[in-house]
């Protein structure tokens, strides 16, 4: 809705679009510069708000992708019927500018600190990209705390970030990822091929004696069912945290 | 699509309509009963806060002039003010006269087909004149009233009354 | 599914409140439920509505309007937010 009342000390900033990377087709990374940016830690999002020329204006929130030593990127997805993301997606080049206000939330955040809880990441398709920038936190910090990524995805094609996840796993740091195809999985895999379930959880998960810190996100239905199977298994409900993405 | 709150799903065996006048006096309807009314067809345009529009919408139910002729019947005596009432706490009020002179349906079909639940069903309000959020999801009853008392959202910023034509969105429009 | 979370509204309640909510302790006034606002069940209607994810009761309903924001914390038994 057009010009919202501001109360407290959030304001709205001007990002303007440095650099795009093609994810997948339907996914895009918009690498930000925003004067004022205050940094963010790894969990973090921002409210993006376009005005069209007649005054119109439509809110959306998008997760922060890159760690908090890096400049501020956003990774989004193009929805069907959104009235955003299409732009953001398909539209946009260097040197666009939009406002954004944020980083926005402390609950849905992991700070590689001093503490050796292992870290747990369950990820439903988009709902990767706050999980993205909780394990590029960790390896900008140098962090070896054991973590394990079950990250569901349709097809190979959707899976976001491949190639960093995969060298990220490769470097023996005590990371894992694991993948789940829902739609279809590659050619020859002999991997996970259906949602994450209460079997998949209970072989794939960090198991609940290990106390990890959890983090599940992606749509509502996903969040829900992962989090209630999750405690079912063991863990305790302070130590899940969760995220649902909407659409749009 | 919007909601306030989670989908109540009351199985049709358990839903009934109340009608319930100014000193207690009630008329309700089992989904049977309402089913067995005269209903009508109506195509309307409906107008959400949201700045949105959506036109020649079609609607199958039963008007609300009926149900409070019959529940005069029934000795409930009609009152200026409605407050509608829904599965899961839901309240919008509006004066009587916006629900009657066919102003008004209780609406179980939508474009032809039963009104799924995600959309208000089995019955809603239909209120097209005024603003969307007057016309209450998963509706369970309207309660007559000598004053216009504030519903879920009147009670919260948004206007009393709730006229499209003249933008009545919040207090103060 | 309409349903979101306490996240998705973090910015809505920042600019209210100056400062982030969704780590606070909420309180269910229905069933005495804490859980901190970024867990609580969040949908969009005419306004924004939060609802404990327990027993379904509203916690807050937030209208924001160019003149003003209008906030209800009825439902809300308590809200603990911790200093700094």
């Amino acid at each position: 809705m057009a010009g919202t009342a501001v109360l407290g000390r959030l304001t709205w900033l001007v990002a303007e679009v440095a650099e795009t990377v093609t994810e997948t087709p339907h996914v895009r990374t918009l690498v930000l510069d925003v004067p004022g940016w205050a940094g963010h830690r790894a969990g973090q999002h921002v409210d993006v708000r376009l005005t069209a020329e007649d005054g119109y204006q439509a809110e959306r929130s998008y997760s922060v992708a890159s760690a908090p030593e890096d400049p501020p990127a956003l990774t989004v997805e193009r929805l069907e019927d959104g009235e955003v993301s299409p732009y953001l997606v398909d539209d946009v080049v260097p040197g666009d500018r939009f406002e954004l206000r944020g980083p926005i939330g402390g609950y849905f955040v992991w700070d590689a600190d001093a503490r050796e809880d292992p870290l747990l990441l369950v990820a439903g398709g988009s709902g990767v990209v706050p999980l993205m920038a909780m394990l590029r936190h960790r390896q900008r910090t140098g962090s070896n705390v054991p973590a394990r990524l079950v990250y569901s995805a349709r097809t190979l094609d959707d899976v976001i970030y491949r190639n960093e996840l995969d060298t990220l796993a490769a470097r023996g740091d005590a990371l894992e990822v694991v993948y789940t195809f829902t739609r279809e999985p590659p050619p020859g895999w002999t991997g996970y091929a259906r949602r994450v379930d209460m079997d998949l959880l209970r072989e794939a998960a960090v198991p609940p004696q290990e106390n990890p810190r959890v983090f599940v996100c992606g749509p509502t239905s996903f969040v829900e069912a992962v989090a209630d199977n999750l405690v079912v298994l063991g863990h305790r409900p302070g130590r899940v945290r969760t995220e649902r993405f909407g659409g749009s | 699509m919007l909601s306030a709150g989670p989908t109540p799903r009351t199985p049709l065996s358990q839903w009934d309509f109340t009608l319930t006048g100014v000193d207690g006096a009630t008329a309700k309807w089992t989904w049977d009963e309402l089913q067995a009314l005269p209903r009508q067809t109506v195509t309307k345009d409906i107008h959400c806060v949201t700045k949105w529009s959506k036109l020649d919408t079609v609607w199958e139910g039963v008007s609300v002039d009926m149900l409070i002729a019959e529940a005069a019947k029934r000795g409930v005596a009609t009152a200026p003010f409605i407050v509608a009432h829904s599965d899961g706490g839901y309240t919008t009020n509006m004066p009587l006269e916006d629900v009657t002179v066919g102003k008004a349906w209780i609406a179980f079909g939508y474009d032809g087909k039963p009104l799924d639940p995600e959309h208000g069903g089995p019955a809603r309000l239909l209120v097209p004149h005024l603003y969307f959020w007057k016309s209450a999801k998963w509706v369970r009853g309207l309660t007559l009233r000598d004053d216009d008392e504030p519903g879920f959202w009147e009670s919260n910023g948004y206007h009393l009354y709730g006229d499209p034509w003249r933008e009545q969105r919040y207090w103060g429009d | 599914m309409t349903r979101l979370d306490g996240n998705s509204i973090a910015g809505v309640l920042e600019g209210i409140f100056g400062r982030d909510l969704t780590v606070a302790l909420g309180v269910c006034g229905g069933c005495g439920a804490e859980r901190q606002v970024g867990a609580l069940h969040v949908y969009r209607a005419a306004g924004i509505v939060v609802r404990c994810p327990d027993c379904h009761m509203v916690l807050m309903r937030v209208v924001e309007t160019p003149q003003r924001t209008w906030i209800d914390l009825q439902g809300m038994a308590s809200l603990q937010i911790a200093a700094g």
